[in-house]
């Protein structure tokens, strides 16, 4: 059975969707694309999609992953084009390759974040920055589904920047100019969430943003060795397909 | 309220002439605060939006309930496409907001939005409100009041849009004839673009006479209910005395629209298909509309006739072009009694042979209780999945049956369950409802012994102990422009007893008692439906002081409140048991006399009289007619097949 990797982009409106509203929206387009999906056997046949690590609702991203198994193998580029086509603008296709060997998830080491935060002061942000990355640990607190957990933020933030300036906001229209951090953060159990990192970056300089912030995921994937940048995850698989595809998709803007 | 009515009519003054800009970046901060905020985000595959100015017929369709219900409705999907295809007309869509969104909304400023391209409600030409149910009323109410459109019709001005209702609860739209400027009954297909027609000469015309003349010219036809042209007397014992036009050339009575030819408006054509999870996932295809079995409770098998089916064709093709748009995995074949279309066989045999092997699963909601149903049944759960089936002999005793005509024997209903548990269908859903006319105590217990029959002889014909029944009983209501509307609703107290003593005989039944399943809801709720459903004019204070008083989202439980109701009926003077539990005589006025479903008054009398004495009227579908009147009044008559075609294999592509 071959298997395709799909990059997507959840952008604009789109990011309100939750990981279910996602992966029935995915089922029905593979439907219409007329895409040959596998079914699992059983007394109700789901099709073969899995998804690797959705970013929450609410959260932007243009770099999140799931794997398709087809009963006929199909042309990546093509299954790219029809899918997207298939989806509704904001869900957008951006890359699809063949499977190599290995698996997909293991390779989403880090995430790079993006958190717009309009009316924030920058001054205050860069002193809450600089105290975040000279403490050792910082102990934030979420409420998750198994009830309230505490964990360390820091550790797994291998990175955080602060600049200013008037990139896309999450809705994807030019926003004012406003404070935004950038974040490596290695994935880890529990997940450090850009919402983890904000809460830490309150208690160690009572920074807190006068609204709430816009979050992106710019990309995922594998961090490389010698370079230490974060490394595109399907590179691998396009290594070994025939000739590679081209790069991510142009991004088309979403309403 | 935070809304100031003087600068908002400056605002709307200038909506016309500039491009009405969306609300979504204002809407946008609030979403990260409230549950579930996709489903306001819209952008749904197959949605349309349009640009402001390219028409000058601008249409909100609201569906008054939570978006996982109404996005599914059939009606407002219908003519949300219908009237997109009209060159020069928008259709957007908005539905109820939530409370916690509704808080914010007003906190913050924020109107009232279609989920389209998130323009403001006020700002279009009318906003159409599809009720389905009377519980909605509440829900259209904030609507209104987050639009910043008056609640009071009277009080609107040039810059509102006209609210018009139409849906099943529109055939007496007398309790919210107040906040409704005017009201369709029927099917809307037709009606709907010819009411654009009228606007989009006004408009053109410069809007002479202002709203009234456009509210008239509406009226005149006798197509279009405006509420505000009829004035209501009463006696003073509270009866209505006369409905009577206010002004010439206002006729005395509003017929129905009745959609002939199925086949030549195959809608919809392109589904939209949510992104949030909604209540029905699936494509649905009407196979027919109408309804002449003659279940006398049944308000919707009253004003829907005459039966008009769709053609084998052009359901193969619905469903093929249907699937092809949507990726819906679930097709429903939709219809007031499904097994019935005459062509059925021919339909789910095609269908099932077409989809086979491709994960498609086609779904009957299933009424009718007998074999040929479990055929069909099991032509359409080819590929095994044989989970559950539903039936409803609607009343438990075979007295009751006959009163309601729902005409199905105890035998019947034995033999057709035993082979559906024989062929494989381990559950089997039994529907009946509890508060009928003349119904006592026995009758109710008698669901007891049938659902014990049920087991036992679904026992006897597996062998298994492995089989369940589920009774789900709903609560009766008189609904008007059926032979019940002269009934005396049940109160809540003697429904709560029958069904009580109906849950203590199933529960106590060491033999029986686990493999059966009861889902019923307490008898309050069903009181307030029936004080809406058979409402004058003078309950619409009720309404509007529920609302005050927080009241929302009436058909959800956890929202409903009977005592907030009640206190409000009480506060306004109006007495919840004259309206419900009172037995109507054949000579009172009823709030709805004046709006014609095409039924013959006497004939549905006659009916309700033979409904007391347990006398049964067989289906004019296939037997002579029975004078109903419909046809006759319409100008329509009976459609039906069988056309001889057969579904052809699809090509592959």
């Amino acid at each position: 059975m071959q298997r395709l990797r799909v990059r997507y982009a959840k952008r604009g409106r789109l990011r309100f969707t939750s990981h279910r509203d996602i992966s029935r929206a995915v089922e029905r387009a593979v439907r219409r694309a007329g895409i040959p999906v596998a079914y699992s056997a059983g007394f109700s046949p789901h099709p073969k999609i899995s998804y690797a690590g959705a970013a929450p609702t609410g959260v932007a991203s243009e770099a999140e992953y799931l794997e398709i198994g087809v009963t006929t193998p199909c042309n990546p580029g093509q299954v790219r084009q029809d899918l997207d086509e298939s989806l509704p603008p904001g869900l957008d296709v951006l890359d699809v390759v063949e499977a190599g060997p290995g698996g997909l998830a293991d390779r989403l080491e880090v995430s790079e974040w993006e958190v717009r935060l309009p009316g924030a002061d920058r001054e205050l942000a860069e002193v809450a920055a600089e105290k975040f990355l000279a403490a050792g640990t910082v102990e934030v607190e979420r409420l998750t589904k198994k009830g309230l957990r505490r964990f360390d933020a820091r550790e797994a933030v291998l990175g955080l920047t602060v600049s200013e300036g008037t990139d896309r906001t999450a809705a994807q229209v030019r926003g004012e100019p406003c404070v935004i951090l950038r974040m490596v953060v290695r994935h880890m159990t529990p997940a450090v969430r850009p919402d983890d990192v904000l809460t830490g970056l309150r208690l160690v300089a009572d920074f807190a943003p006068p609204v709430p912030p816009e979050v992106t995921r710019l990309a995922q994937g594998p961090l490389d060795a010698s370079t230490g940048a974060l490394a595109d995850p399907l590179d691998l698989d396009r290594d070994i397909t025939r000739g590679g595809e081209a790069g991510p998709a142009g991004e088309h803007v979403a309403g | 309220m935070w809304w100031s009515g003087t600068c908002h009519r400056l605002i709307a003054a200038t909506l016309e002439r500039m491009s009405v800009e969306s609300i979504f970046p204002r809407l946008e901060a609030l979403l990260p605060k409230v549950q579930k905020p996709i489903q306001y985000v819209g952008g749904e595959l197959n949605s349309t939006v349009k640009d402001w100015d390219s028409a000058d017929v601008r249409w909100a369709l609201m569906y008054p309930d939570a978006y996982e219900v109404g996005l599914p409705n059939q009606g407002v999907a219908i003519l949300y496409e219908i009237l997109n295809e009209l060159p020069a007309t928008l259709a957007e869509r908005t539905y109820a907001v939530w409370p916690d969104l509704e808080a914010l909304m007003r906190a913050e400023g924020v109107p009232q939005f279609t989920v389209d391209a998130h323009r403001p409600v006020r700002a279009f030409d009318v906003l159409g409100v599809s009720f389905s149910t009377e519980l909605g009323y509440t829900n259209m109410l904030t609507a209104l009041d987050l639009a910043g459109i008056p609640l009071p019709a009277v009080d609107r001005g040039e810059d509102d849009p006209i609210v018009l209702a139409g849906g099943h609860a529109a055939f007496n739209p007398e309790p919210i004839a107040d906040f409704l400027d005017a009201a369709v009954l029927g099917d809307g297909e037709q009606i709907s673009i010819a009411i654009s027609e009228v606007v989009r000469e006004w408009k053109a015309e410069g809007r002479p006479g202002g709203r009234d003349e456009l509210l008239m010219r509406l009226a005149e036809s006798g197509g279009v209910y405006v509420p505000k042209f009829y004035d209501v007397d009463y006696h003073p014992d509270g009866r209505i005395k006369r409905v009577a036009p206010n002004r010439a050339d206002v006729p005395w009575r509003v017929h129905k629209h009745t959609v002939m030819d199925l086949d030549e408006w195959p809608y919809p054509k392109k589904p939209l298909v949510p992104l949030a999870e909604t209540v029905h996932e699936r494509f649905s295809v009407e196979i027919f509309r109408g309804c002449t079995r003659g279940c006398r409770f049944c308000q919707a098998g009253m004003i829907t006739r005459p039966v008009r089916e769709r053609s084998i064709t052009t359901i193969g093709a619905m469903v093929e072009n249907g699937i092809k748009e949507s990726g819906f995995n679930e097709v429903g074949l939709l219809s007031l009694s499904s097994a019935d279309h005459s062509e059925i066989g021919d339909v789910a045999k095609g269908l099932a042979d077409r989809y086979e092997g491709t994960n498609t699963s086609l779904s009957l909601p299933s009424t009718r209780v007998d074999a040929f149903n479990i055929d069909l049944a099991n032509e359409f759960s080819r590929n095994g999945r044989r989970s559950g089936l539903t039936f409803a002999p609607e009343g438990g005793s075979e007295r009751m049956r006959k009163v309601i005509n729902k005409m199905v024997t105890e035998e019947d209903l034995i033999r057709t369950v035993s082979t559906a548990y024989s062929q494989g269908w381990r559950q089997v859903k039994l529907y009946f409802m509890c508060g009928l006319p003349t119904e006592e105590d026995e009758d109710v217990l008698g669901i007891a012994d049938l659902a014990k029959k049920v087991i036992q002889a679904g026992r006897e014909a597996t062998g298994s102990r492995d089989i369940r029944c589920t009774v789900s009983i709903g609560g009766f209501v008189p609904k008007p422009h059926t032979p019940f509307q002269w009934a005396g609703q049940a109160d809540h107290e003697t429904v709560d007893r029958r069904l009580k003593a109906l849950r203590d005989s199933l529960r106590g039944d060491k033999q029986y008692g686990r493999a059966i399943g009861f889902r019923y809801h307490d008898g309050k709720p069903s009181i307030v439906e029936g004080l809406l459903s058979r409402g004058d004019r003078r309950v619409g204070a009720v309404i509007r002081a529920v609302w005050e008083d927080g009241g929302r989202f009436d058909g959800w439980s956890e929202h409903f409140s009977y005592e907030r109701w009640m206190s409000a009926a009480e506060k306004a003077g109006v007495d919840v048991g004259w309206y419900t539990t009172r037995e109507r005589e054949e000579n009172e006025i009823l709030p709805w006399d004046h709006l014609d479903a095409g039924l013959d008054r006497e004939w549905l009398w006659q009916d309700w009289q033979e409904a007391v004495s347990g006398a049964e009227v067989e289906d004019c579908r296939w037997t002579p007619c029975y004078d109903c009147g419909v046809c006759p009044t319409m100008g329509t008559e009976i459609q039906i097949g069988p056309t001889g075609r057969k579904l052809l294999p699809l090509t592959v592509v």
